[in-house]
């Protein structure tokens, strides 16, 4: 059964097989998609420049630096990938939150069940008052902190 | 479930054992940990690692992965990447030129749960733990010539595994063969009143997979899943074992997945935006890593995540922020919560057309070494590596990584089944049947053996079946 004729099951003799991708849908667009999802080439050629604000403002939002120009042609890159998404013709699909959306998901009753670890939680914590974690002020933005503080992976 | 057996596991890293902490050792599948949480002393144990002990299990260690679980290769964890058993396996030596000997040209497990994978590949344990978001436990399954398993979303808890996409993420399972995920699924799988996306269905346990009548079988091959990078091999022995199945009395039609193409840009969008929320809450105020800075509560938490998460994990969570913010939130990620329903619809239609299971490839080619997988970054890897698998987590359903057959090289080959939501069980019970039919060779670690390393039984390793 090993030896039984393969192009009964996949018609293209195996020595060549760049015939498949276009045999596989909607011509153009599985294509141009494809092409992207494998080359990262495609996906650079299109990626638009991030303006430095909205990197500044990821930073904040996200409490990451970026670190390098590496990471923002990352970005970009990424971005691009995305952006494939758009040539998707979805009007009329509901966005999918969950996929136990059509069923009643248990919530537990409102009871204390168990707790009593305060040790053990406050043991995993580097700086600890008593039974206080110990924060920084924090009424000091971080754009503020940019100037003197260094980054330590700055360019 | 008789709880006098025992029966020895490891688990990865990001699920939760109380009271240990990780474990510096030289060997290269070192429990390891992501930098952020390398002091963190769980006070809980997960959910999964918990029914196991409570069945008597004999928990080995935890094992490396990719950081955060987010790679394909279990090249990026803290400690380092994870080799391949097979590297050193007879059949993969005898293949290759005398100069490669040396250690230089070692082969990845894949990812991210490439540890667990070698632990159970080696024959350390009996079965090991990973975790599947996109693939991260069929992959390296595939790679390392292991039976991986992904359960249905909502079959097994996730309490106590570090969430990296809440509506995708599930623990995996790691055996050599079809019959002792079962027997560890028996364990794991039902509601857990900490994990509200666990369902309450009734689940018939212990889960004993019975025999299977082919003949009454329809096998569905999703024809967008052969792509032009996916290797010849692979694509022979695709298309034997639909030819095994047929000949075996089975109705093997080829069915259509039209948005396969646009899977992974949505994986990739849910993804990075499901991640940039979960790493939020590593902030080294309560666990985990925490910086010196101490000028202020912010500028301490983007130090400290600067200096606890890797380039990869960062990256991740810029791209997820971005589309997360207000003026892309419609355009990126609503958009793909939209592709993600038009995916899910796509499996529902193959399924109602009849099919029982569908049958695809697991990876794009077998095992590579290490030195050629760092060639390209972790979300280009991930990109091409998920691209069979992360369907599967997208739409929640059950799919498990068969190994096959070796290829030219020596190296493993899996074929990957998926099954309908909530019927791993007859999913299981094809594959134990494939299984059956295919014979994978057992791994031949001549030189570990030699040395006296090993045990063996009848001068060869066997797999302890508890069935």
């Amino acid at each position: 059964m090993w030896a039984r004729a393969l192009r009964v099951r996949f018609p293209v003799p195996l020595d060549r097989g760049r015939g498949f991708a276009s045999k596989a849908g909607p011509q153009g667009k599985v294509q141009e998609v494809r092409q992207g999802t494998h080359s990262p080439r495609l996906a650079s050629q299109g990626a638009g420049r991030v303006p430095a604000a909205k990197i500044e403002h990821l930073e904040r939002l996200a409490l990451v630096d970026f670190g390098s120009r590496e990471a923002v042609a990352r970005l970009e890159k990424a971005i691009a990938f995305a952006d494939q998404l758009h040539a998707l013709d979805t009007d009329g699909v509901e966005p999918l939150e969950s996929l136990l959306e059509d069923r009643c998901v248990y919530l537990r009753s409102d009871n204390v069940a168990e707790g009593n670890c305060t040790e053990e939680l406050l043991r995993n914590s580097h700086h600890v008052v008593e039974e206080y974690f110990v924060p920084l002020p924090g009424n000091v933005s971080l754009p503020d902190m940019v100037n003197k503080t260094p980054s330590p992976t700055a360019e | 479930m008789n709880t006098a057996y025992k029966d020895w596991e490891s688990f990865q890293e990001d699920m939760v054992l109380a009271g240990i902490t990780p474990v510096d050792t030289e060997s290269s599948s070192v429990p390891t940990h992501h930098l952020l949480e390398l002091c963190y002393i769980p006070p809980y144990n997960a959910t999964v690692v918990q029914k196991l002990l409570d069945q008597g299990a004999l928990l080995m260690g935890k094992t490396n992965l990719d950081e955060f679980a987010m790679g394909s290769g279990s090249t990026d964890g803290v400690f380092g990447p994870v080799k391949n058993p097979w590297s050193y396996s007879k059949q993969y030596r005898e293949r290759q030129r005398h100069d490669e000997h040396g250690d230089s040209h070692w082969l990845i497990t894949g990812g991210s749960s490439g540890g667990s994978a070698a632990a159970v590949a080696a024959y350390t344990c009996f079965a090991a733990l990973g975790s599947d978001t996109g693939g991260s436990t069929r992959n390296p399954a595939a790679h390392c010539g292991l039976v991986g398993f992904k359960p249905s979303y909502g079959l097994v808890s996730r309490h106590g595994l570090i969430p990296l996409v809440n509506s995708m993420d599930v623990p995996g399972i790691f055996t050599r063969c079809v019959d002792d995920t079962a027997v560890v699924l028996g364990v794991l799988a039902g509601h857990d009143p900490k994990d509200s996306t666990t369902v309450q269905d009734p689940i018939k346990l212990p889960m004993i997979l019975g025999e299977m009548d082919v003949s009454r079988l329809c096998i569905g091959i999703p024809k967008e899943y052969l792509v032009p990078e996916l290797s010849s091999e692979i694509r022979s022995l695709w298309s034997q074992a639909a030819d095994l199945f047929e000949s075996e009395g089975a109705k093997v039609i080829e069915v259509s997945l039209p948005h396969t193409c646009y899977s992974i840009v949505c994986y990739h969008v849910l993804c990075t935006s499901e991640v940039a929320s979960n790493m939020a809450r590593f902030d080294g105020l309560q666990y985990g890593h925490r910086s010196g800075i101490d000028v202020s509560t912010e500028a301490m938490y983007a130090a400290t995540r600067q200096e606890g998460f890797s380039d990869v994990v960062r990256g991740r969570i810029l791209s997820g922020n971005f589309f997360l913010l207000k003026e892309n939130y419609e355009n990126y990620f609503v958009k793909a919560q939209k592709v993600r329903r038009l995916i899910v619809r796509d499996f529902m239609n193959a399924f109602d057309s009849g099919v029982d299971v569908l049958l695809t490839p697991t990876t794009l080619s077998e095992a590579v070494p290490y030195l050629e997988f760092i060639k390209e970054d972790n979300r280009t890897r991930s990109a091409q590596d998920d691209i069979f698998t992360q369907a599967v987590n997208m739409a929640g359903l059950p799919a498990v990584s068969v190994p096959v057959a070796l290829s030219n090289q020596g190296l493993p080959i899996g074929l990957q089944f998926i099954g309908r939501a909530f019927c791993d069980q007859q999913l299981l019970t094809v594959a134990k049947w494939f299984e059956k039919q295919v014979q994978f060779p057992t791994i031949q670690l001549q030189d570990l053996m030699d040395d006296g390393s090993l045990v063996l039984e009848n001068g060869k390793l066997t797999s302890v079946s508890l069935t």
